[in-house]
């Protein structure tokens, strides 16, 4: 091996790095937020009775998992063109990644209203709650909990997907900064091993800052 | 030259895209798997410090995107000297990181199985190896199984990503499609409905099976 | 007053029940005994209408309780009921628990609906509960505090549907008491139980549950003491 390693451009660069880093955070909040509203839709149209909007959610939720997560950004960025529709890349990435994420997240949020037993509800309404105040105090707390493990991980995952942004040629997200400077110099294992990390801390002090609030929240 | 109809040829040019998905999909579940077992039963029955160390190295491959340790590995492989094609690199890669979830999958199964059903199973005279293959393993597959098939069809969709080091894979070849033909929305479509009818009745089975084993 | 009149109630092709006519007057304690499936919760159900029904009237101080034009949020502050299985919200302390409808139901300032809370609280003896989350009681004081969240409504009724089956033996008085108590206070009860004992002591009428109709019903002393119908004799023989 006479590769000799070459880490301090790449330390260098460590400021605009850190700032794709928030780029990256920002995009995966984003679009887990957009996909939790669109995943709660989702889930209660597929148990509501109007049989159009069973329908529409089922296909939104068999699609979104059942094809790859960058065949749907790639479908955002190339695809919606077709349309007049044209996503600049940031725009397309955080879409696609919504789009993902309430089709999985449905799912997590029909399982959490199955798990809550039906007694609970009528235990509210037997109080004199009408059906959605029994629903917004006594449903969703509990459904928030169990539901709370799954979407944050859901997030994570979303943080691994905006490199994804890469493909769509976003250069201002963390692998979107890395390439820039990795196709200025060629160091590319180095550039992306430091990138690798700072993910890698970011996953985790996202976990980490799950658990505490959990911690916080969660007191039954 | 410029026909922007997209024609038969560029269909049987996607299926062939497909062909390396799905071989692409093998390897990584074949390596995954096999990779996997071992871990998971060595992270399954030597608890302590070694199975947490594991632990921790695997997790490291759950926690950074995937198309970076592509990106990496594909960058390493020179510099390690290796010749080895961006379709290899791409199958020891997608093994790698089906194996870390993998690993999980059977060590939450394999500890899944009761301690007093392999403790009846020891007293009744079974060795350690019949207990494993007859009570262990029977159970954990069936525990593991629907995870295991969400994690073949994951690995197959995360296939599409090592278009990026220039296999030319389902995604890659749509792409290629669409620049000749400028009909997106049409090849996506089919790209789309191909990864559909290879993931949607895997995945309905998998439901189905783990539907049938909770009622037991 | 209760008025129940010639109640009807299917699920699918199962009547469960089958014409049901009764009356719970002002401070009157009804217990209902009755096979297993008889129809006991149903008409429980039914008399707040938690179940809608196929036919008949159920009347509660002069309102039609599934007529359509009930506000039937409104009506069923008036009327508790005390499940068989523990319903604690299990999200909320004990108090906020017995708070929380005074609260967004009844429009209660926070002071009040606390004050309201605690004071239902001592009343079942879970005074040193208040911050406890369910999951930390035993099912007898679970039962205790979702009477008291039933009585923080100030009830002018309440129904309990066998709230004692699903306990330990040994936390069964404590339960028991708690509602002698509140017969004693003049509390209009409706009680479906298999408590016998209870029954006899307690209420001012027994009404024997079969097959969907009420088959005998009067003062305990004949339904229990001396059942005029052989269904009745059958049944107190078979839970003795
Ligand atoms: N929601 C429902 N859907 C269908 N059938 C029901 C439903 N609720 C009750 N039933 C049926 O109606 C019948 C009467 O039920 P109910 O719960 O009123 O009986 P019960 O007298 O309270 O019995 P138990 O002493 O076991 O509580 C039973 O056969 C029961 O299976
Ligand atoms: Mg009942």
């Amino acid at each position: 091996m006479n590769y000799s390693f070459h880490w301090r451009p790449v330390f260098q660069v460590m400021p605009e790095m850190l700032a794709g880093c928030l780029v990256t955070v920002e995009i995966a909040a984003l679009s887990t937020v957009i996909g939790v509203a669109i995943g709660v839709a989702l889930a209660l149209g597929r148990t509501g009775g109007n049989r159009a909007a069973a329908a529409f959610a089922l296909a939104w939720i068999e699609f979104g998992r059942n094809t790859p997560g960058l065949f749907q950004i790639y479908l955002v960025y190339f695809g919606l063109g077709s349309f007049g529709l044209h996503l600049n890349s940031y725009a397309a990435l955080t879409a696609g990644i919504a789009f993902n994420n309430a089709s999985y997240l449905a799912e997590t949020f029909r399982g959490g209203l199955r798990a809550i037993p039906s007694t609970q509800t009528r235990a509210a309404r037997s109080l004199g709650m009408s059906a959605p105040l029994a629903f917004r105090l006594i449903m969703l707390p509990q459904l928030f909990r169990i539901v709370y493990y799954p979407m944050v991980n859901q997030m994570i995952l979303s943080v691994l997907m905006t490199a994804l942004g890469l493909t769509v040629g976003l250069d201002t997200d963390l692998a979107g900064v890395t390439q820039h400077f990795n196709v200025l110099t060629y160091r590319t294992f180095e550039y992306f091993s430091v990138a690798a990390a700072l993910y890698y801390l970011i996953a985790k002090a996202m976990m980490l800052t799950s658990r505490v609030v959990a911690w916080r929240l969660f007191r039954y | 030259m410029f026909n922007a109809s997209v024609s038969f040829h560029d269909v049987l040019f996607m299926l062939r895209g497909a062909g390396v998905t799905l071989l692409l999909t093998f390897w990584a579940v074949v390596g995954g798997t096999t990779l996997g077992v071992l871990f998971g039963l060595l992270r399954a029955s030597a608890p302590g410090w070694p199975s947490f160390a594991l632990g921790a190295v695997l997790d490291v491959f759950r926690s950074v995107p995937l198309l970076i340790q592509i990106i990496l590995v594909n960058a390493f492989a020179p510099i390690l000297g290796f010749d080895v094609s961006a379709f290899t690199i791409a199958c020891i890669v997608l093994a790698v990181y089906g194996a870390a979830y993998c690993t999980e999958i059977v060590r939450a199964s394999v500890l899944a199985v009761p301690q007093p059903t392999r403790r009846a199973a020891r007293s009744l005279g079974l060795t350690w190896a019949d207990d494993l293959t007859a009570i262990v393993f029977p159970i954990a597959l069936r525990v593991g199984l629907p995870g295991w098939i969400g994690l073949a069809l994951g690995l197959m969709k995360d296939s599409a990503l090592v278009l990026w080091i220039g296999v030319i894979e389902l995604l890659r070849s749509s792409q290629i499609v669409v620049t000749r033909t400028q009909q997106p929305l049409l090849v996506l479509g089919i790209a789309g409905a191909i990864y559909f009818l290879i993931s949607f009745p895997i995945a309905r089975a998998g439901a189905w099976f783990e539907r049938r084993w909770q009622d037991q | 007053m209760i008025e129940i009149e010639d109640v009807h109630k299917s699920f699918g092709a199962l009547e469960v029940l089958k014409g049901v006519s009764m009356t719970v007057a002002r401070g009157e304690v009804v217990s209902v005994i009755g096979g297993s499936g008889s129809g006991k919760s149903t008409l429980l159900m039914c008399i707040n209408g938690l179940e809608p029904i196929d036919a008949g009237r159920v009347v509660v101080d002069g309102v039609d309780v599934h007529a359509r034009a009930t506000d039937i949020n409104r009506l069923r502050r008036r009327i508790g009921i005390v499940f068989q299985q523990w319903n604690a919200f299990p999200h909320l302390t004990v108090l906020e628990n017995v708070m929380l409808a005074p609260r967004k139901v009844l429009g209660k300032s926070r002071a009040e609906a606390e004050a309201i809370a605690t004071d239902r609280l001592s009343h079942v003896g879970l005074k040193d509960k208040l911050v406890a989350y369910p999951s930390r009681l035993s099912g007898g004081q679970q039962q205790r505090m979702a009477i008291a969240r039933a009585l923080a409504m100030s009830p002018d009724y309440m129904l309990f549907d066998e709230v004692t089956s699903a306990l330990d033996p040994q936390l069964v008085g404590e339960v028991l008491d708690t509602m002698r108590m509140l017969s004693s206070e003049g509390m209009t009860m409706v009680v479906v139980t298999h408590e016998m004992r209870f029954a006899r002591d307690v209420s001012d009428r027994v009404a024997f549950f079969h097959r969907g109709r009420i088959h005998e019903i009067g003062p305990p002393e004949q339904v229990i003491g001396n059942p005029q119908r052989p269904e009745t004799a059958d049944f107190l023989k078979s839970v003795r």
